[in-house]
């Protein structure tokens, strides 16, 4: 890996963050570990259920209750954010590290102008007069692409259309120029024309400002347009990572080639895609040993054992039977 | 090619209805918004019998307004929808079977307190296409059909899965016995590998029973699978309608090219540095929509006429039709000599370098 001889940004080590319900413990997050160096895009991929969101969420300190990290590390700076009071982690959320969230019209605050949003989103960790604040807010709109950014400062947020409220929400994340941004499908919710003014603005922005990205999204295209590394998500377990475009050329855990051969785009118009059989597992009822394993054509009775997680640098894997190696 | 279905200048607008206290505030000089919203304006289009016609628009744009007129669910304010000659609607009500409908979100779609037996069975039987008796069978079968235990029957949808609960949507629309099938988004809200699932049974649906479909998504991808002809719309007009594939491969229409250049795609080269052509702008309220061909304000080719004059939907010499007064320059459909100075820019798609 290209990191090894400088400190990582953020090194998360067997994160565990686990639900407690009535109907029993799911393992939203099971076991993921991975290191982000400084400007580094990281896609984290995955289905619903399949704990990426809650992985972004365990990143900020932000699982509510029934939730909690039950184990693993998260160290940000070199400093341990499990366990950390909640006032340390609220004097880094917003400095060090922030997020972006998929839904741009549940995210502001519908009763504060955008102006005063932005102000207090600054003061919370620089002490500055209202006036300075409000000429950096203007700045900051300015350069997520909003025109005519001072006269807006003014308006609420149901006076933006989505994609400016999440230019806006950018804006905020980025206010603190923090070392990590956790993005949960911040394009999801908007249209293709706007999904691909606000991935080219985010890449920019990241470049710019030196921040690494954590890219969560179900869509392998946006990532693979984004990310320079890929890690695959399965039932709160990683399956598979590595460089991007090497894991979609090539993949080697069956799950990732059947999310691939899912998309219409890699099949000839009008032919039936290569589905995956069955759905995906509640949490709450696993099959023991590898959880994709009741979908997978390749899957044998090893497969009811706890599949190995296979290190050929720079691609992992957690598969009994992996795919060939085709290049 | 006979029309199967056909939509001749359909329009609607929503005026919006103002309460008392709105009226009042009008006339004590408030700001009330009593603009109509133009959803749909004078749409003409076809679909050949069992032809998969895709209808593509980013939101706004007033495809789901245009699949819901042909559906029969909302009357249009001008023009007529025909199904196999036959009106759809008449004097706001809807009048046929033959059109049924597949939702987006299958979780709002299905009544939660009905069993999913009596949710394919309910429409069958009120119409009487089929005996209450003979109707636990029909459920069976159809059931069986879109790739469901057929003792599910018994089962509420929240026992159910959204791609398992969209094949309960498919099974109900289907169970009407309909020509015209208009799904709305059919599998947007689905994960990746139920997408494919629901897709899949689609198409082989779609062989076996020859249905002549409407398929609306925002989605380019799943249209170019499943759709033999595509039309484009922009705030409500119908600006690009083809061939797939020659659509696809060669867009006419700068808003079709742009909304192609918008599309992520697979990268599958190491160190591809990937670029984004974005449309500058945003789409415009519909409330207010530009003059001459709504597009221009956003357009890198727009020419003096595109400011004033909407653009026709004129043929374009390869079974599409494009509505855009520099491409109708082009083919010298117009004598303007100022469109006709423009020169084409040879088409730049913005597929990963590598």
């Amino acid at each position: 890996m290209t990191g090894a001889m400088t400190a990582p940004l953020l090194e998360v080590r067997d994160l565990q963050t686990h639900f407690h319900t009535r109907a029993g413990v799911v393992k939203a997050v099971d076991g993921v570990s991975f290191t982000l160096q400084p400007g580094q895009i990281i896609g984290l991929v995955g289905e619903s259920g399949s704990g990426k969101t809650v992985t972004g969420f365990s990143l900020l300190g932000l699982v509510d209750p029934p939730g909690r990290i039950v184990g693993g590390s998260i160290r940000l700076d070199g400093q341990e954010m499990v366990g950390m009071a909640p006032d340390a982690l609220r004097r880094l959320r917003g400095r060090r590290i922030s997020m972006v969230f998929q839904d741009p019209s549940t995210t502001l605050n519908p009763v504060l102008t955008i102006g005063r949003q932005m102000v207090l989103a600054l003061q919370a960790h620089e002490p500055m007069s209202a006036a300075a604040a409000r000429d950096r807010s203007a700045a900051m709109l300015g350069r997520v692409g909003i025109p005519d950014a001072r006269a807006r400062l003014d308006a609420y947020p149901h006076e933006f259309s989505g994609g400016m409220r999440q230019r806006v929400a950018i804006a905020i994340a980025m206010a603190h120029s923090p070392g990590v941004i956790v993005a949960d499908e911040p394009t999801t919710a908007l249209d293709v024309s706007i999904q691909a003014q606000i991935l080219h603005e985010m890449r920019a922005l990241a470049r710019e400002s030196g921040t690494a990205l954590i890219w969560i999204s179900h869509d392998l295209a946006t990532v693979s347009s984004m990310a320079e590394r890929l890690l695959v998500m399965y039932a709160g377990r990683l399956v598979e990572e590595g460089p991007t475009a090497s894991v979609l050329r090539d993949p080697r855990h069956p799950y990732t080639r059947g999310l691939l051969d899912s998309l219409p785009a890699t099949a000839r118009p009008g032919q039936l895609l290569n589905q995956i059989p069955g759905t995906t597992p509640s949490l709450l009822a696993l099959p023991p040993g590898c959880p994709f394993a009741p979908r997978c054509g390749r899957a044998t009775q090893r497969c009811s054992d706890d599949p190995p997680f296979v290190r050929e640098p720079p691609r992992a894997f957690r598969c009994h039977h992996p795919l060939e190696r085709v290049a | 090619m006979s029309a199967f279905m056909s939509l001749d200048r359909v329009s609607k607008r929503f005026d919006p209805r103002l309460t008392l206290g709105d009226r009042i505030a009008k006339r004590l000089g408030a700001t009330v918004e009593d603009r109509p919203v133009r959803a749909v304006t004078e749409v003409s289009l076809e679909i050949a019998r069992g032809e998969t016609l895709g209808l593509v628009g980013e939101s706004g744009c007033g495809k789901s307004t245009l699949g819901r007129i042909v559906a029969g669910i909302l009357p249009p304010s001008a023009g007529t929808v025909l199904v196999d000659g036959e009106p759809v609607i008449v004097r706001g009500r809807k009048v046929t079977t033959r059109v049924q409908t597949v939702f987006q979100d299958p979780f709002a779609s299905l009544d939660p307190r009905m069993r999913i037996g009596d949710i394919v069975a309910e429409g069958p039987i009120a119409h009487g296409l089929v005996a209450r008796a003979e109707a636990p069978a029909m459920v069976r079968d159809w059931l069986a059909r879109v790739g469901l235990d057929p003792d599910f029957a018994a089962r509420y949808p929240h026992q159910f899965s959204g791609g398992q609960r969209q094949r309960v949507a498919i099974a109900r629309a289907l169970a009407m016995r309909p020509d015209l099938l208009v799904c709305d988004e059919p599998v947007a809200s689905l994960d990746v590998s139920i997408q494919a699932q629901v897709i899949n049974l689609f198409l082989d649906l779609r062989r076996d029973l020859g249905i002549t479909c409407l398929f609306i998504s925002h989605d380019l991808g799943v249209v170019r699978h499943v759709c033999d002809r595509v039309a484009i719309m922009y705030l409500g007009r119908i600006v690009e309608v083809g061939p797939t594939e020659t659509v696809y491969r060669a867009p006419q229409h700068p808003y079709t090219r742009a909304l192609l250049d918008s599309v992520p795609r697979l990268v599958l080269d190491d160190d591809a540095l990937v670029e984004f052509n974005a449309i500058t702008g945003e789409i415009p309220s519909p409330l207010a929509p530009p003059p001459g061909c709504t597009f221009h304000p956003r357009c890198p080719i727009a020419v003096d006429t595109c400011r004033a004059a909407v653009p026709a939907l004129l043929e374009h010499g390869d079974g599409r039709r494009v509505a855009c007064h520099v491409r109708a320059a082009e083919r010298g459909d117009v004598d303007d000599p100022h469109v006709a100075s423009w020169v084409p820019e040879p088409s730049a798609r913005a597929d990963s370098p590598g």
